[in-house]
């Protein structure tokens, strides 16, 4: 097992420490792109048109649990971290899979609710401003999550391929980063869209 | 049958202008040529192995300059076009949808594919150099950001003979470039190319930022760093904070062009407003994108060719800085008139008229560095000289410009377009051109004929005064932009006819910069020692044109100006002296070049809104980056000692 005074395998080559500072200032990027669509939505959010306004659509118990799958999902990809750290692949891959099949489902249940707005709510893209900057900052949430699945999944074929070595660790690791920052996107998206549009 | 596939064709392809006819005749003859050329002297699988497929960043680099330079071209013959139009009242050369297009093409490729380009090409081959690394941080994503700039420029150029250009201004704002005011595919190709190498941009972002960070020499720490290296960080920096705003703003538009959204429309609650907020936020910092570099650029050129180290190093590191935090406080400044409440509009204009000091701050440095030193006329350095006082008029006029109350008469007017042309072309383009002539030794192993070079400069320099200096007046007697044609009796005639003038001299000045470049592939003198400046960064420590590997040993640093400094003390030979180890390279891949040409797939399916073409064009690049990703576990090969020691014999540093 690797003590902590040793450098962890993910950057024990000076590609792999590059290319983590690298995914690390990509997520700054990411960033401002989320800022960016975040005040898009709250500047139009009261631009409904007549249209179904958030108090109209949310349902609390939907994405509730869209938030545990997902606030879950997180955890265990951390815990997959752990098991990196321990050169375990099978803790790892196990781990990994967990986390994907949450994502999986987080997916499952957003799809589920854009279709019923679009639907039984009448509320899609085309209705209002609100509805267009709603579907635009949530979908590309939801993008970003179905995207890392894929991801996920080559990465773990090439762990089950290759078992760790310092360049799959790295790619678990960058993995693992790009989940954790989807997961606090989504607590902004709880916060700024889900909580705020039950009470604005 | 016949007729459907008829009224496809004069659909597809732009009908109905000689003009356009011409420009087909010539595209078509120009790739049979080309394809001739390749397939005649079996020079395909030159092509695919030394180009097309390559990380190596010097190369990376010269495709980059290449480009921009037919690009230059390609927007420079927009530009003619519009001031022959104007050179007389009541003209009908163009109509005015031609005008509107021809505007609009010309600035968007300016910026995005002639500027940034050419930029880029420059950092790529000197950054690595400079700061004595073999490569990039990642060689990969770096050809990755060339092929999709590349590919996406291909997109935009094609608009014109294909379904029709982009017609609502480089800036595309909305309404105007909504689906209602402006259907067809000419704002689609915008939208998606701009994306695409946006998307490039950002790579490359990313990429500059790591290597910086990473990769520098031993003993080079930050404040030992070119200055040069030192914008070209900070251009990333910015990069990496505007882009993706862009890519947003780009995103929304589309959505609501291809899918019926309403972020920006004029119903259903959109805003248009925002699109402008949007726009500006990436385009005020954009500016200074295409600008800081070239700072740098001079910083370098001037302390070369004055023989001394740069005066005041750290003021022009922390002004450096403070623009590029300024420049993210004042994209307002660019709609003062657009009815913001008068505390909005003199914050930014308070934060616009700021970012004249850390400037002027630079100003004085590169004055006190030429103070007193011992100066050498070469071209790269007239081009530097001729930047400070012709960028300080485009300065000053900004200043002007910030003023909200004054702006209500400047604003979109002949003095605008005078404004930032004196800053882009003195600044961007005069800085790239030194740039070129700069480094083209290391590029090529040749230097460029210096009195060609003077001839361009003193050419392109006093017409390019004479087209945009009367610019000013011309808009204070109210002559707005894009405009196609003026009547005759404002006493516009005269002025307009200079402008005309001096535009078409800028060609000249062009042209002979063109063969400059043929003549001195053939006569110009070599360079054999790799240092035909007596240069003092460590890009001149190699020889030229630089191995693939770069430095047979990694140089070790103790100073600001390293080479100066090695050259003084004698340990210059220490980077090329026996015995030599195995070097570790990446490897060439053609990935890159396939996930662009499926980028570019994707781009025209969407353009046309072609979904059995977009969807596949997608998934090809989704399966394009799932075989990189199988695929780089081994992609690194060693270069022997051996032929190390070879490469440097052939350059004439072993005895
Ligand atoms: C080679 C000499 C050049 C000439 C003669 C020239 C001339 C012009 C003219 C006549 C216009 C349009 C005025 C109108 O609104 O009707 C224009 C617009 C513009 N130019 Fe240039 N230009 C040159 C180079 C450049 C360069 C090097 C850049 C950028 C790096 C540039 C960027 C722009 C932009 C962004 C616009 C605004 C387009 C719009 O209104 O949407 N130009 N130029
Ligand atoms: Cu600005």
């Amino acid at each position: 097992m690797e003590t902590t005074n040793h450098t962890p395998i993910e950057y024990s080559t000076e590609e792999g420490s590059n290319k983590i500072l690298g995914f690390w200032v990509f997520l700054g990027a990411e960033i401002v792109l989320f800022s960016a669509l975040f005040s898009v939505y709250l500047v139009l959010h009261s631009h409904t048109a007549g249209g179904p306004t958030s108090k109209d659509l949310f349902e609390v118990k939907e994405f509730m649990i869209e938030t545990f799958l997902l606030l879950i999902s997180s955890f265990t990809c951390g815990l997959g971290t752990i098991e990196l750290r321990r050169h375990n692949v099978k803790g790892l891959v196990a781990w990994l899979v967990v986390t994907l099949l949450l994502g999986l489902g987080f997916i499952g249940m957003e799809l589920n609710e854009f279709i019923t707005y679009v639907t039984v709510e009448h509320a899609t893209l085309q209705t209002s401003a609100f509805l267009s900057g709603f579907f635009v900052l949530v979908g590309t949430h939801g993008a970003h999550v179905s995207f890392g699945i894929v991801w996920m999944i080559c990465v773990i074929i090439q762990l089950l391929r290759r078992g760790v070595t310092p360049v799959t660790a790295r790619k678990a690791f960058i993995i693992g980063l790009y989940w954790h920052f989807l997961d606090v996107v989504w607590i902004f998206i709880f916060t700024a869209v889900y909580l705020t549009g039950l009470v604005l | 049958m016949i007729e459907n596939i008829k009224s496809f064709l004069g659909s597809f392809f732009v009908t109905g202008d000689p003009m356009i006819y011409g420009a087909d005749a010539s595209i078509a003859l120009a790739t049979i040529g080309i394809v001739f050329y390749l397939t005649y002297f079996k020079k395909w699988k030159w092509l695919w192995d030394e180009w097309l497929t390559t990380v190596d960043h010097k190369k990376i680099g010269i495709m980059y300059i290449i480009a921009a330079i037919l690009m230059l071209f390609r927007g420079g013959v927009d530009a003619l076009l519009m001031r022959a139009q104007l050179i007389i009242p009541n003209n009908t050369f163009l109509t005015s949808q031609h005008y509107n297009e021809i505007f609009t093409t010309h600035g968007t490729i300016m910026i995005f594919f002639m500027a940034m380009p050419f930029i880029f090409g420059l950092m790529n081959i000197a950054i690595p150099l400079q700061i004595g690394a073999r490569d990039v941080a990642f060689p990969f994503l770096n050809a990755v950001s060339f092929w999709l700039f590349f590919l996406a420029a291909m997109l935009f150029n094609i608009s014109f003979v294909i379904g029709g250009s982009p017609d609502a201004g480089w800036t595309s704002y909305a309404p105007l470039a909504g689906l209602k005011l402006d259907p067809g595919v000419g704002e689609n190709y915008y939208l998606v190319a701009l994306q695409i190498s946006g998307i490039g941009t950002l790579a490359t972002g990313v990429n500059f930022l790591v290597t910086i960070f990473k990769m520098r020499a031993p003993g080079m720490t930050l404040f030992k760093m070119p200055m040069f290296t030192w914008s070209t960080l900070v251009t990333s920096i910015i990069i990496i904070f505007a882009f993706p705003v862009l890519t947003i703003a780009l995103a929304l538009m589309s959505i609501d062009r291809l899918f019926g959204a309403h972020f920006f429309t004029i119903e259903a609650g959109g805003s248009p407003m925002m699109w402008a907020n949007l726009f500006w936020i990436w385009g005020h910092p954009e500016v200074y994108i295409v600008l800081i570099p070239v700072l740098g650029i001079f910083s370098e050129v001037i302390s070369t060719f004055a023989h001394k180290t740069l005066f005041g190093y750290k003021a022009m590191v922390w002004s450096m800085i403070a623009i590029s935090v300024l420049s993210f406080t004042t994209w307002l400044h660019h709609f003062f008139t657009m009815g913001n409440t008068a505390w909005v509009n003199s914050f930014f204009s308070v934060s616009t008229m700021i970012i004249a000091i850390p400037t002027g701050v630079k100003i004085f440095n590169w004055l006190f560095t030429l103070n007193k030193g011992r100066i050498e006329f070469t071209t790269a350095m007239l081009w530097a000289l001729a930047f400070i006082p012709n960028f300080t008029i485009g300065g000053i006029t900004g200043v002007m410009l910030s003023l909200a109350p004054a702006d209500y008469q400047y604003h979109n007017s002949y003095f605008l377009i005078a404004h930032f042309h004196n800053v882009l072309i003195a600044g961007t383009v005069f800085g790239v051109f030194a740039g070129l002539h700069y480094w083209w030794p290391k590029m090529f192993g040749h230097v460029l004929n210096e009195r060609l070079g003077k001839w361009a400069f003193w050419v392109f320099m006093i017409s390019y005064n004479i087209c945009f200096l009367p610019m000013y007046f011309i808009g204070l007697m109210g002559m707005t932009r894009r405009m196609y044609t003026f009547p005759s009796g404002l006493g516009w005639e005269p002025l307009n006819l200079v402008i005309t003038l001096g535009a078409f001299g800028m060609g000249v000045g062009f042209l002979i910069m063109v063969w400059m470049i043929v003549y001195s592939a053939k006569y110009g003198k070599r360079d054999t020692t790799g240092d035909p400046w007596n240069g003092r960064t460590l890009e001149w420590a190699t020889s030229s044109p630089a191995p693939e590997y770069n430095f047979a040993h990694i140089p070790q640093v103790e100073t600001v100006d390293a080479f100066a400094h090695m050259k003084e003390k004698g340990t210059a030979g220490n980077i090329y002296k026996a015995p030599f180890q195995a070097i570790h390279m990446p490897n060439d891949t053609g990935i890159p070049f396939i996930l662009s040409v499926f980028f570019f797939i994707a781009g025209f399916g969407l353009v046309f809104e072609w979904y059995w073409m977009a969807i596949p064009g997608t998934i090809g690049i989704i399966v394009s980056m799932i075989v990189r990703s199988f695929k780089d576990h081994e992609d690194h090969h060693h270069i022997p000692a051996e032929e190390v020691e070879q490469t440097e014999r052939a350059a004439g540093r072993l005895s």
